[in-house]
């Protein structure tokens, strides 16, 4: 369950960015998830809920998108999803993979008033 | 109104880890975050590892644990420094825990730190604490579907142990399938298969943690 710490980090950088915008109410915040990164979207909703209740931050929502893995080949140059976590080329079987996308674990954009 | 935010949320664990990672360098220190499941071998493998390293190496060992100081208490009769962490109810280290342990410990007498973490295969993997490379532990009790039930472990650690494979006899669970699965999420990695009751492919183990630490040492003269 360590779905708990990352909602307390997102509760920190979220109060933080409200203080810099003299934002008061936090309607809704957006998060990048990649699709490798070992989050349960259903956990961290719950304690997200369980986290802000009967806090200034009650009632807003948590909107999250999987990002899918994606890859660029060192060897061939050309970038393809990743699928079943083969981190091969599919183009020219090189194992020489870097992940451009799906590791994210980030907060991308608030809604406040 | 909107506010656009792009930050990585784990940004306040990653720079701590890097404030530990500098001071690592710093002393030479060569570190490892070694993870696995509950029960994979962890605390077992360390005490083979110091048994036949210590002529060699300065070791220094912090124990990760939710309760008690077992594990500590049986690195520590390796007469080694060993710091028990206790989390209270969190499934994995973090870079401040970590942190927390640097004043127990003299750096400049020691030329490896293992970091041993919670037993889990999933979160510590997310949690940086400083380490030069992620090490993990997978027994064969626990199946070959590993690597693909839990892919960010596997993609994350530069070396895989195969621990209990005195026990394959009793077993239905193929190594080689295990090292095909684990080659699919992590092309790189560098594979052992061990077991710490017979002793059976640790001196493998023990040969590349000390290349590791002479590697490690002579990237950092130049
Ligand atoms: N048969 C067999 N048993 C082993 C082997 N390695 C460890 N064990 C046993 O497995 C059990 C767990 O080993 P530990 O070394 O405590 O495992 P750990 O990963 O440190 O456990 P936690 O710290 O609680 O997560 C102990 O009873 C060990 O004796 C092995 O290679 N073969
Ligand atoms: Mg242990
Ligand atoms: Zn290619």
């Amino acid at each position: 369950m360590h779905e708990m710490s990352i909602v307390q980090s997102l509760l920190d950088i979220i109060q933080e960015e409200m203080r810099k915008h003299n934002a008061k109410l936090l309607r809704s915040v957006r998060l990048d998830i990649g699709q490798l990164s070992a989050i349960v979207p259903e956990s961290l909703s719950f304690c997200f809920e369980v986290m802000t209740s009967g806090t200034e931050l009650e009632g807003a929502e948590l909107i999250m998108e999987i990002i899918p893995l994606r890859g660029a080949c060192r060897d061939c140059g050309r970038e393809f999803e990743i699928k079943e976590y083969a981190f091969e080329c599919p183009h020219c079987s090189s194992p020489h993979i870097d992940t451009i996308a799906g590791q994210e674990l980030s907060i991308v954009e608030m809604e406040v008033d | 109104m909107k506010v656009s935010v792009v930050k990585n949320i784990l940004e306040a664990n990653d720079r701590i880890a890097q404030e530990n990672r500098a001071i690592f360098d710093e002393k030479d220190l060569l570190v490892f975050n070694l993870m696995s499941s509950p029960g994979a071998g962890k605390t077992s493998l360390l005490e083979k590892t110091i048994d036949a390293l210590k002529e060699d190496l300065k070791i220094g060992v912090i124990e990760g644990d939710i309760q008690s100081s077992q594990d500590a208490e049986r690195i520590a009769e390796k007469g080694i420094p060993v710091v028990q962490i206790n989390t209270g109810g969190a499934c994995h280290l973090d870079g401040n825990m970590i942190r927390d342990t640097f004043k127990e410990f003299d750096f400049d007498a020691l030329d490896l730190l293992v970091v041993e973490n919670v037993g889990n295969l999933v979160c510590p993997a997310e949690f940086k604490v400083g380490e030069d490379f992620k090490a993990m532990i997978l027994s064969v009790t626990e199946g070959e579907d590993k690597p693909a039930k839990y892919p960010l472990m596997f993609h994350e650690s530069k070396v895989l142990l195969i621990n209990k494979i005195d026990l394959l006899p009793y077993v239905d669970c193929s190594v080689e399938k295990i090292k095909e699965e684990t080659l699919k999420i992590n092309p790189g990695m560098t594979i052992f298969e061990i077991s710490c009751k017979t002793g059976e492919g640790l001196d493998a183990w023990y040969n590349w943690v000390r290349e590791e630490v002479k590697t490690r040492r002579s990237a950092r003269k130049q």
